[in-house]
């Protein structure tokens, strides 16, 4: 089943177009990821997804509804959660806060002036981070733990509005190596037990081609192949403008 | 030409550095290997002197350097290059090498910016162009570039390769070369063990803010065990 | 009729000059130092008397010695702008932003008594200047020559900054400073001699500003705060760094000034209007309206987070058993001193009540909220004329004119943060300013209703509370309740809502939350309970005037959140406590009170960066770690 199609989409900034034409979809479940060189447009392209930036023309349908135009905030309402390349979660709350404050947006529960915050959906907030395997670390300041925690507490947030399509700008930047194939590998598990699509970009091949099911490249704005990780990986143009010899990477396919 | 030994750092309560001692000779690409955390954006913030160093001695050519500002000890001949690039994004890429700029030195190389646009040929074809309007590969190429304007004998590379396309980071690796082969000494930190060996002479393993294993890249890549224990590869 | 829009034009001109030169100092000093600088019109204000005295120094009758004194004046100025980088602000650069805001607030606070201890507190009329007493004729009009060479400072000035920043190496260096300052140190660059090169350079050109406008206006103590309430608004409208921004700014500014003074009074459909009152608040609507319409002003750009100056706050503990009966034995405490205390102990009590609970009002907005303001007596302001205007036109009884407090508080805050919330940092804190200039002036004008200048009297409580202990008795549990009620908010999921949003913005979007409405209606909670304290206030004090909504009046309460600590929520009540305390200690033994209150102040920020709530925190948190490292 298809959760997010996209089609003709297009974005110029200042007469410089910085994404045309692009079209692709993810299932449900899938893992797709869009790669490319610096500057080829995809956060451009993510932006236009997750509502930051109106594309200028094209279509963004999620399970046949048309984001184009809407906030953010109402895309997040729609079933879609995100993690960004710079992680941002709130620092001055607790690990078990964070998640409550999504899980608390997302009952519509907000406005509230006198019940205490922090009892509110705890048990539920605890299950995800059992999830993504943070319930031990619950309590501690947000602020304060190590960058790859930071990353699933992230996940666990994203996951609290049972999202049916996942966005995950470059979710492994900054990480160890190790640590990288491990968080999408998570993020795999969660996406195929929950039935949910994932885009995401990333700059490490090992990942890519590790985990997604699908790859997607991004050049000077355009669409220049897709298939599986084994088809782009051979093929001669995305070597040229981005995978280089593949001495930097040693990346196994599935 | 540049001694670590016995460093300690704290950031607030937080023992980050503990008894690390290091070593990099003239004319040799040392690497410092490690997890994200393990410590090796710190070693080098405290080598140039932007996280001041508890306890421990650090020499740059027999003179001690550890208790002098940053700004005192990149004057020595020390250049930095740290992992978020930090391009003055405002200035031009001719405004940004002229803040790196200082005086020809004794025994380093001298940059001109003609002399950079060789080894950064795309530099030299945008000198007008704000930093801020560049792609994240031309930023790593002119955070080098601004640099090396201060004619350094060592470098410290923060992560070079991070968040680069391969492609990007295989130029990264021949350029690093070449400032081997101009008589530079380089230290850097990476988490891609892969662009390591293409460039690094001598590795050390870093985790959890102490040196675990120092050897050539050799013997690092005889040794599995080594490799599977710490870098997890 | 052309003749005098040409005259007003070229008045409008010689006005921007001046104004122009103290904001490119104001910019250039917080573009690399990324500090506030309040202190800058006092510096401004140094010029103006330093010129005066080195005029008379050098001979007021001859060129050398008008020019020679003005240029002097602006060097000492300098120099001065140099030992207070190299006494003061050096050793605060890397503590929070708000700490080095109190401590300008304290340098102003000590300039202006040094200024009325050396110059005395009468106005001082400055010499017209040697050799330029005369005037030109413009179109039949006459123009004093003066004024020419005014118009000609600024452009040349601006000019000579761009050549500055743009084709030297210092200039270049000082760019790049003013994006990353650390990196340019680890390029070999010295931060300290770059630092106070544009402390000199800043503190010039606000010396120059006031010392060129001597012949023009008289030297005297009020200059500081309207000098840089002007200052702050031209900065803003130009863009936070913009130099040219500054000098655009500057023009449409005094160009509109110029010509409210020029229009008058003007009749319409038989109403009369007077544009020369309009000046005091022209500016203020020009800012607001240029921020709403290009948040950043004019040539500014969005200011990028700065670099290592974030504090990130403990997360907050929930409030537990013991808290509440700490709170309940401290309230009970208080409560028993009407018996044993004097009338002057209640006063003084009633006071610390009061502002305690306006304290804590700014702190709900600065802490949880993130939103600093410049300007939140205006709620403080519009509380007590709430409750003096129902009382004393509606013929309320008491009990009801003191709802019309957090009524027209609130109101006052629905109006003002609609405008405000779609900006952030230092924006924002112009903008709150902006507003309680405009609430400030039109009280201030509008004698007919709000008495103007005189105030209101006869405010007195009802025949119950007639009584001070009474009166304490009721205050008391008004404030305290009113308190704990907004703590129960801040550990609420409205407070929580808030916390994200400042937290981080991008994360709190991204999760479903209009971070704006809520902000907005944090805003408007904040200044209705504001506008409550205010209502207290004025019941307390039998009379008000437009002083309660001065700017002097919301440095006051930023200096208490400020002293007490942003990180705590307790903090505030201990700074207002501490403050008001201070405050009316120090000012019954001497005339140079503020200068003391500056130099503790100054004393405070410098050994407890973090306030004292932070500090006694911190100190607690160390013995715990010692404890548990003991075990």
């Amino acid at each position: 089943m298809t959760v997010l199609s996209v089609s003709n989409l297009s974005k110029a900034f200042g007469g410089v177009k910085a994404v045309q034409d692009v079209a692709f979809s993810v299932a449900a479940g899938e893992l797709l990821a869009l790669i490319g060189p610096n500057g080829a447009g995809k956060s451009t392209c993510f932006n236009m997804l997750n509502g930051q930036l109106r594309p200028d023309s094209g279509i963004v349908n999620l399970l046949g509804r048309s984001l184009v135009g809407m906030k953010p905030r109402d895309i997040w309402r729609l079933g879609v959660g995100r993690t960004f390349q710079i992680t941002a979660t709130f620092n001055s709350m607790t690990v078990r806060e964070n998640i409550q404050m999504a899980l608390l947006s997302h009952h519509n529960a907000l406005m509230s002036l006198w019940k205490p915050a922090n009892a509110m959906y705890r048990d539920e907030a605890m299950a995800l981070l059992d999830r993504v395997g943070m319930a031990d670390q619950s309590e501690r300041p947000c602020g304060i733990l190590a960058y790859g925690d930071i990353k699933r507490v992230e996940l666990a947030i994203a996951l609290a509005n049972q999202p049916k399509l996942l966005l995950m700008d470059e979710p492994t930047a900054g990480m160890a190596p190790n640590e990288r194939v491990g968080l999408m590998a998570l993020t795999a598990k969660l996406a195929r037990q929950d039935n949910i699509a994932v885009l995401f970009t990333e700059h490490d091949m090992d990942v890519v081609f590790a985990q997604a099911d699908r790859i997607i490249v991004l050049n000077r704005g355009k669409l220049i192949a897709e298939g599986s990780p084994v088809e782009v990986r051979a093929n001669p143009e995305v070597q040229a403008v981005y995978l280089g010899s593949g001495a930097t990477y040693a990346g196994e396919g599935h | 030409m540049l001694t670590v030994e016995g460093l300690n750092t704290y950031y607030g309560r937080a023992h980050i550095l503990s008894d690390l001692a290091l070593q990099a000779t003239a004319g040799e690409v040392v690497v410092l290997l490690g997890r994200n955390g393990a410590g090796k954006s710190t070693t080098m913030k405290s080598v140039i002197g932007l996280v001041p160093a508890e306890s421990g001695a650090i020499s740059f050519d027999g003179a001690r350097i550890d208790r002098l500002s940053p700004h005192r000890i990149a004057r020595l001949g020390l250049g930095y290059v740290p992992e978020d690039r930090r391009i003055f994004t405002d200035l031009n890429v001719m405004e940004n090498l002229e803040v790196g700029r200082q005086k020809p030195r004794d025994g380093a190389p001298t940059w001109t910016p003609e002399r950079l646009f060789e080894l950064f040929p795309n530099l030299g074809r945008m000198k007008d162009r704000p930093g801020g309007r560049m792609s994240g590969g031309e930023q790593q190429m002119l955070t080098i570039a601004r640099t090396l304007m201060g004619n350094p004998r060592l470098i410290l590379l923060d992560e070079p390769s991070e968040g680069l396309a391969p492609v990007i980071v295989e130029q990264m690796a021949r350029t690093i070369l070449q400032l081997k082969a101009e008589g530079l000494c380089v230290l850097l930190s990476e988490q891609n063990l892969h662009f390591a060996q293409m460039v690094a002479d001598r590795a050390y393993i870093i985790e959890k803010g102490r040196i675990r294993y120092s050897g050539t890249m050799a013997e690092l890549a005889a040794d599995a065990a080594v490799r599977e224990q710490y870098l997890s590869v | 009729m052309l003749a005098n829009i040409v005259i007003q034009f070229m008045n409008g001109l010689a006005g921007a000059s001046s104004l122009f030169l103290v904001a490119a100092g104001l910019s250039i000093i917080f573009g690399v130092s990324r500090i506030v600088n309040f202190a800058h019109g006092s510096l401004y204000m140094l010029g103006v008397y330093l010129a005066y005295t080195l005029v008379e120094f050098f001979g007021r009758s001859s060129i050398f010695g008008f020019w020679g004194g003005v240029l002097m004046a602006a060097l000492c100025v300098g120099l001065i702008g140099v030992l207070i980088e190299i006494v003061v602000l050096r050793r605060i650069y890397r503590a929070p932003e708000l700490f080095q805001l109190l401590a300008t607030f304290a340098l102003v606070l000590v300039i202006k008594d040094a200024a009325l201890y050396i110059w005395g507190a009468e106005d001082l009329v400055g010499p017209r200047a040697a050799g330029l007493r005369g005037a030109v004729e413009i179109m039949g009009k006459r123009f004093p020559q003066y004024d020419l060479v005014l118009i000609a400072i600024g452009p040349v000035v601006l000019g000579l900054l761009w050549l500055l920043m743009n084709r030297t190496r210092w200039g270049t260096l000082v760019r790049a400073a003013t994006q990353d300052r650390e990196m340019v140190g680890a390029l070999g660059v010295n931060q300290s001699g770059l630092f106070t090169g544009v402390f000199f350079l800043g503190a010039f050109l606000a010396g120059l500003g006031g010392a060129v406008q001597l012949p023009r206006e008289p030297a005297q103590l009020m200059l500081d705060i309207t000098v840089i309430s002007d200052a702050f608004v031209v900065v803003v409208v130009g863009g936070m760094g913009s130099i040219g921004g500054a000098f655009l700014a500057a023009l449409l500014i005094a160009q509109a000034k110029a010509f409210c003074i020029g229009i008058g009074d003007v009749s319409i459909f038989g109403t009369v209007f007077s544009f020369s009152k309009f000046t005091l608040v022209v500016e203020f609507v020009i800012m607001a309206v240029v921020l709403v319409v290009r948040p950043w002003g004019l040539l500014g750009k969005q200011q990028g987070v700065q670099r290592g100056a974030f504090m990130v706050e403990p997360p907050l503990y929930p409030l537990n058993q013991t808290f509440w009966i700490v709170v309940l034995a401290i309230v009970v405490l208080l409560g028993l001193i009407p018996f044993g205390g004097d009338n002057y102990l209640l006063v003084l009590l009633i006071d610390i009540a009061v502002f305690a609970l306006f304290a804590v009002t700014l702190h709900f907005l600065m802490g949880p909220s993130g939103m600093v303001s410049f300007g939140h007596a205006a709620y403080f302001g519009l509380g007590c004329y709430g409750a003096a205007l129902a009382l004393l036109k509606l013929k309320l009884p008491m009990e009801l004119a003191l709802f019309a407090a957090p009524l027209a508080g609130g109101l006052g805050a629905l109006v003002f943060g609609w405008f405000c919330v779609r900006l952030s940092g230092v924006y924002l804190a112009m903008l709150t300013l902006a507003f309680a200039q405009i609430a400030w002036s039109v009280i201030y004008q509008w004698d007919a209703f709000t008495g103007g200048s005189n105030g209101l009297i006869g405010l007195w409580p009802s025949e119950w509370l007639k009584n001070r202990a009474v009166f304490y008795a009721f205050a008391l549990v008004l404030c305290v309740g009113s308190i704990l009620f907004l703590w129960r908010v801040v550990h609420a999921p409205f407070g929580y809502a808030l916390r994200a949003g400042r937290d981080s913005a991008l994360r709190a979007d991204a999760i479903g939350i209009n971070v704006r409405r809520f902000q907005w209606f944090g805003f408007t909670l904040s200044g209705a309970f504001a506008g409550l304290a205010g209502g207290l206030f004025a019941f307390s004090k039998g009379s008000i005037s437009p002083e309660t909504l001065a700017v002097s009046r919301s440095v006051d309460g930023l200096v208490m959140v400020l002293l007490g600590g942003v990180q705590t929520l307790t903090g505030p009540v201990a700074g207002a406590a501490l403050f008001t305390w201070l405050q009316d200690s120090i000012a019954r033994n001497t005339e140079y009170w503020r200068a003391i209150l500056g130099l503790t102040i100054l004393v405070i920020v410098l050994a407890f960066p973090q306030g004292i709530a932070g500090f006694t925190k911190q100190v607690a948190a160390r013995i715990g770690v010692m404890r548990r490292e003991a075990v």
